[in-house]
């Protein structure tokens, strides 16, 4: 659990968070959403100590950030960046394995653990394992980063616009793969986005941020149907038909949806994954049963 | 060419002895700036506050010229290896720092971030990351350095400190190309074969660097260990006397080997630049040393010119010399300056090139304030003569400046005559020229260089004429006349020949006035 209490911070005099106030759930996925300059980055940043605040405090697990030793703590915390930041220097399989070897973990289960991550995301050992950085496409370097942030099993994990450098196809691809991966480790995941169907599509919650202030905290549908102010409305306005669509999942509509007009399908993903797809027999039907569900819920 | 394979084949013991020591040098100087250099880069590229300072402080080093740079170490440490050592050392940082800096700097801000964020120390970011992202840049630094160290290292050889500099220093002096040769062509294969050694290192993987500079710098420490840093740095015997004398004097054969035979004696000594010389001696560096007898240094280091008894040096004896042309047009010029006809005496001459060279007085004004104190300028009024133009040229150091000055003023003040100056020849040969070419008229002269240069004599010729200052004088008035229409005026008084100097205290401690007491002992 993260808890941010009264937090402050300002660069150069300007006030770049104020008021903050967010706890964090076990195994829960956090989106903090925001557009450029509201603060999202550098809350996240907090958490792992990499900026302080100038007041306020923050708490992870029960104890407060600065009672921890820094160092231990981030080696409990997985971090991945827009740019990634591999080793340029060490083979893909040097770069997942480093942290394994800060925290002096034997030779063969550091080979283990390497292993069963790098295949865990699809790319072997056997195949990647000794290749370098720059040998790798920008969606490979990503899952490598993934996968680097992942192998020492750490409690939680901070993501930083971890997908917006990637062409639409792997991005959506990554990023699920991600959420079952979150799911099943039941990591706590916090992750910074300006893109609302990126946030509306993965987060248990989003936090959406604003002039350095949160506006709202709820699930994609609260903050997509129950926006509580209009800077909420204002932000998800753009989005609204397409991110309505990608948070509800096809679980939820199922009920509403007509036997005869649509045959059995899988029930995995979002309407909007569905609708994307170019299989378009399943379309009027889905999209009938979404807006029922919609009017069901008003 | 086939003669420089001749002097290179028959010299061969001597440039690979001095190729050897060139490689000491560098090398030496080369790992101590590596691990210097590396450090200080580090440093101010994790104390930002301190990097802007540090750097323009090596670039400031980098750019003192290096005899500077020598003359500025030699009251700290001598003559010798060490010095030398240390001006390639400080020369060679320059480049490693920066590199070793800029290298760090340009890590990719994501890459120092991941590592910092997975719980990595400040260290571990350091030796794990940025240094060996930076490799690319510290090598090309290092490379830089050794060719840089390379180059400089020629210069050594004005510190007595050895290397392939003495070939190039003596053959400059001696005017032999292929001793220049000798010594040029060997530093230059050095340089690309570091360079090229080096390039392969940069290329190779970060282990074949680890493992290179493990063997290179355990070589090295092995090495030193072995030598003793005591025996590579030039080692004086305190109760013997040192000569320090210039590659060009030790060379000749009227300078130091004629000296130790006319005297019948011998002296240990080292090759030094001029420059830095009088300075060496001063600092009790050395003990001896060969200089000019006006040169204004005597006075500013109290220095002791041992008396030449024997009359080993050919009288210099300063006089205007003119073209007899000019002086058919203008007779009163001839008039004029047979004013100053033995005026200046020797303690006169150095005292105005002390003013000049330590005082840092201009030439035209200790020429004018010594007119001023023989009551020689007194603004009069009967000029003679005709209004015309002549100009006066001279050679390119201070007496000669002072007396071109001097015959202005002096002329001017007799005649109605402009003066128009010509100064800062390259040599006698081009200031003769242009006298043959009526480019000047005027300028000072010494007798023993005329004799030397002008005119070829035999030995006994020489020898008969070289004790007597007069016979010298007559001798080069008629030749000069003769062969090239110039014309000798009446000598100025001083003599500025070659002289043996000593410190003042040291002379008077052992008791030593003339030449021949420094061959009894």
């Amino acid at each position: 659990m993260i808890t941010f209490q009264n937090i402050e911070k300002s660069f150069d005099e300007q006030l770049v968070l104020k008021n903050i106030n967010l706890q964090i759930k076990e195994g829960e996925l956090m989106v903090l959403l925001g557009a450029s300059g509201s603060g999202k980055t550098t809350m996240l940043r907090m958490i792992n100590g990499l900026e302080n605040p100038n007041s306020g405090s923050i708490r992870i697990a029960h104890k407060y950030l600065k009672e921890h030793d820094l160092l231990d703590l981030r080696k409990e915390i997985g971090y991945v960046i827009q740019k990634v930041g591999l080793f340029p220097h060490y083979s893909v399989f040097d770069n997942v394995a480093t942290i394994l070897k800060l925290k002096n973990e034997k030779e063969d289960l550091v080979k283990e653990k390497v292993h069963k991550w790098l295949d865990k995301i699809g790319m072997p050992a056997a195949v990647y394992g000794q290749k370098f950085p720059t040998e790798l496409s920008g969606g490979e370097a990503q899952r490598i980063g993934l996968a680097r942030a992942l192998v020492a099993q750490p409690s939680m994990i901070l993501l930083d616009e971890p997908f917006s450098a990637l062409d639409p196809i792997s991005r959506v691809k990554i990023r699920n793969e991600f959420r079952k991966i979150q799911q099943q480790e039941k990591l706590t995941a916090v992750m910074v986005t300006h893109d609302v169907l990126e946030a509306v599509s993965i987060a248990d919650r989003i936090c959406l941020l604003a002039n350095g202030e949160i506006q709202q905290v709820g699930t994609a549908q609260e903050i997509l149907f129950k926006p509580e102010n209009e800077l909420v409305k204002k932000f998800v306005e753009g989005d609204q038909f397409q991110a309505s669509l990608a948070s509800v999942s096809l679980k939820e509509i199922k009920n509403f949806i007509s036997e005869k007009s649509t045959p059995k399908f899988d029930t995995e993903g979002s309407v909007l994954e569905l609708l994307q797809n170019e299989d378009t027999q399943y379309h009027a039907g889905v999209l009938d049963a979404f807006y029922k569900w919609k009017e069901n819920k008003a | 060419m086939m003669s420089f394979f001749d002097f290179l084949i028959k010299n061969k013991g001597e440039v690979f002895q001095q190729l050897i020591e060139h490689i000491q040098l560098t090398l030496v100087s080369l790992c101590i700036a590596v691990l210097m250099g590396i450090t200080i880069g580090i440093l101010i590229s994790v104390y930002q506050k301190s990097t802007k300072a540090v750097l323009s402080l090596v670039n400031t080093i980098q750019t003192i010229p290096s005899l500077a740079l020598l003359g500025f170490l030699l009251p700290f440490f001598g003559i010798g290896v060490v010095p030398a050592i240390i001006a390639l050392f400080l020369y060679a940082l320059l480049p490693i720092v920066r590199n070793t800096f800029t290298g760090i700097e340009e890590v990719d801000p994501s890459v120092k971030e991941s590592a910092i964020a997975m719980g990595m120390k400040r260290s571990q970011v350091l030796f794990k990351i940025e240094l060996p992202l930076a490799m690319p840049y510290i090598m090309a630094g290092i490379r830089t350095a050794s060719v840089i160290n390379v180059g400089v290292a020629t210069l050594s050889a004005f510190i007595a400190a050895g290397g392939l500099g003495e070939f190039i220093l003596q053959g400059i002096q001696l005017n032999n190309s292929n001793m220049i040769l000798a010594g040029a062509i060997p530093a230059s294969l050095l340089a690309l074969f570091f360079d090229a050694v080096l390039g392969r290192v940069q290329k190779s993987s970060l282990k074949v660097i680890r493992w290179f500079s493990i063997i290179l710098f355990g070589g090295m420490l092995a090495y030193l260990t072995i030598i003793g840093f005591q025996k590579l740095n030039f080692s004086k015997d305190k109760s013997k006397l040192l000569g320090g004398f210039p590659s060009e004097f030790v060379y000749r054969e009227d300078g130091l080997k004629g000296l130790f035979k006319a005297y019948d004696f011998e002296l240990d000594y080292v090759e030094m630049e001029i420059g830095l010389m009088y300075r060496a001696l001063a600092n009790k560096e050395v003990d001896v040393i060969s200089g000019f007898s006006t040169d204004g240094r005597i006075k500013a280091y109290n220095l002791q010119t041992l008396e030449d008894n024997r009359n080993y040096f050919p009288p210099y004896q300063a006089a205007p010399v003119a073209r007899v042309a000019i002086l058919k047009k203008y007779p009163e010029i001839s008039r004029s300056l047979e004013k100053l006809k033995n005026r200046i005496n020797n303690a006169e001459m150095t005292e105005m090139n002390y003013k000049v060279d330590e005082e840092k007085m201009q030439p035209q004004d200790v020429a004018m304030e010594f007119l001023q104190s023989k009551a020689m300028f007194n603004k009069s009024k009967n000029k003679e003569g005709q209004a015309g133009t002549i100009k006066i040229g001279s050679k390119a150091f201070t007496e000669n400046y002072i007396l071109a000055h001097l015959f202005k003023l002096v002329i001017e003040e007799n005649t109605q005559l402009n003066v128009e100056m010509k100064l800062g020849f390259g040599g006698t040969k081009l200031l003769m020229d242009a006298m043959k070419n009526d480019e000047i008229d005027i300028y000072p002269e010494y007798t023993g260089t005329a004799l030397l240069l002008l005119l070829e004599t035999n030995n006994k010729e020489r020898k008969s004429l070289i004790s007597n200052p007069k016979k010298v004088y007559d001798f080069v008035k008629i030749e000069s006349r003769k062969q090239f229409q110039f014309e000798w005026l009446p000598p100025l008084g001083f003599n500025n020949t070659f002289a043996i100097l000593m410190r003042s205290n040291q002379a008077e401690e052992l008791g030593l006035e003339t030449i021949e007491n420094l061959s009894d002992r």
